[in-house]
């Protein structure tokens, strides 16, 4: 994000806190998918996506005016996200979970053994991301697509800053044993 | 070396290994930035494992960007939820001049007495402090060594101040049309709404007046823009 979306994004809050309904409805334009993925891929079902992202916008307008801008405005939804996400896991019961993984929405693809028979490296990839733990899913996300620094996500998710960097490097060694295990050979580890 | 950072990814990662991700997303500082190259520099290895989360990073972005997008369900749920919020109470917004506000009105009125004198006699001594640098440095300016010629070649370093315009979108116009536009120029809405009016601030500080007026004249065509003026 640049210097100048951000400067912008503490303009919208600011109005936000004002009750300025238009500045919300740019926040949201401007965010809902970034918001909607993040949650999506921690709860893993579209309905409850949904939801979750209005509730974290509704936290927004309720919340504008205490947002104090220490971090970026993308951080903070994505920390108020993650805050929520793991309130619904929480009423979930294990097996529930269980099931939903088995119908996660990256099973539209082929399982990764289907894939290499393809020579398809990106469609393992892909369905080996799927197969990380909550955890290991989550700081990928946070790291490749939201693009978060180490500070970042250590106050997103709540660790030490070395914590954050070790925790990604466990997640790669995962991501690396998942594909060997479906025959892709990488180089490392 | 090599052989030594193999044997280290077998039990403890190195910070350089460590800060790799963030360095294939640009967003580490500088100095680990520039810690990260030198190493990359002289580690094959270190190299080779790059590559690697460079396709961890490319297929991370084409999952998630293949997730798609919410409905418009989860936008009308939002607003609906916003309109059964009870009414905002005005300068409810906790910002910088209501706190600042709010600490005044909290003193008692010898208290604010003396903090307004010597608020004054600070305000006096900062300007003649300020008039005094002027005095002395007329303009941030650099002058060239090169040319002896009898006037001094000087070029103003003011920073330019940013272009706004008023724009007033019209009724129909949807929040995503109205982000689309404001992309597409690179501005930003920096306030509003007064009179419907919004007052709306350009990226571009550097535009000389014929740009300006030109953006203006886009801006004015534009479907969903009622209305465009300089500010």
């Amino acid at each position: 994000m640049s210097a100048t979306q951000a400067a912008s994004d503490d303009t919208l809050i600011a109005r936000i806190a004002g009750g300025d309904r238009l500045a919300m409805q740019v926040l949201y334009g401007r965010h809902h998918i970034r918001v909607f993925r993040f949650g999506l891929r921690l709860v893993r079902d579209e309905q409850v996506a949904e939801d979750l992202i209005s509730e974290v916008f509704l936290d927004v307008w309720r919340q504008a005016g205490k947002f104090e801008g220490r971090s970026a405005v993308s951080t903070w939804l994505l920390a108020i996200t993650r805050f929520k996400a793991l309130s619904v896991l929480r009423r979930r019961k294990d097996a529930e979970l269980d099931d939903e993984a088995a119908n996660a929405i990256e099973d539209t693809s082929d399982d990764p053994e289907v894939a290499v028979q393809k020579k398809d490296t990106s469609d393992a990839l892909r369905k080996c991301l799927g197969q990380l733990s909550a955890d290991h899913r989550e700081i990928v996300d946070l790291v490749y697509y939201h693009e978060k620094s180490v500070e970042e996500v250590a106050g997103i998710i709540g660790i030490p800053e070395n914590t954050v960097k070790t925790r990604l490097f466990y997640a790669r060694k995962k991501l690396a044993e998942l594909l060997k295990a479906a025959g892709i050979e990488r180089g490392w580890p | 070396m090599m052989a030594a950072s193999r044997k280290i990814v077998e039990q403890e990662p190195t910070e350089i290994e460590l800060l790799l991700p963030w360095y294939a997303a640009g967003t580490l500082n500088a100095r680990d930035a520039r810690k990260v190259e030198e190493a990359l520099a002289r580690d094959p290895d270190l190299v080779q494992q790059y590559a690697v989360i460079r396709e961890e990073y490319a297929g991370t972005i084409d999952m998630n960007e293949s997730l798609g997008a919410p409905s418009a369900r989860a936008m009308q749920k939002l607003f609906a939820a916003i309109d059964a919020e009870p009414a905002r109470a005005p300068g409810s917004s906790i910002n910088l001049g209501g706190r600042i506000a709010g600490f005044f009105s909290s003193l008692s009125p010898r208290t604010l007495a003396w903090s307004a004198s010597l608020a004054a006699v600070v305000v006096v001594l900062q300007a003649g402090i300020i008039t005094g640098v002027l005095m002395n440095d007329r303009g941030a300016s650099y002058q060239t060594a090169s040319l002896s010629t009898n006037e001094p070649i000087t070029r103003e370093l003011s920073a330019a101040r940013p272009q706004r315009a008023l724009v007033q979108f019209r009724p129909d116009a949807r929040i995503g049309d109205i982000t689309a536009l404001l992309d597409k120029y690179q501005a930003s809405i920096v306030d509003g709404a007064k009179g419907g009016m919004f007052r709306v601030q350009f990226a571009n500080a550097s535009m000389s007046k014929d740009d300006f007026a030109n953006i203006l004249s886009r801006l004015q065509n534009e479907k969903i823009v009622s209305l465009a003026v300089a500010n």
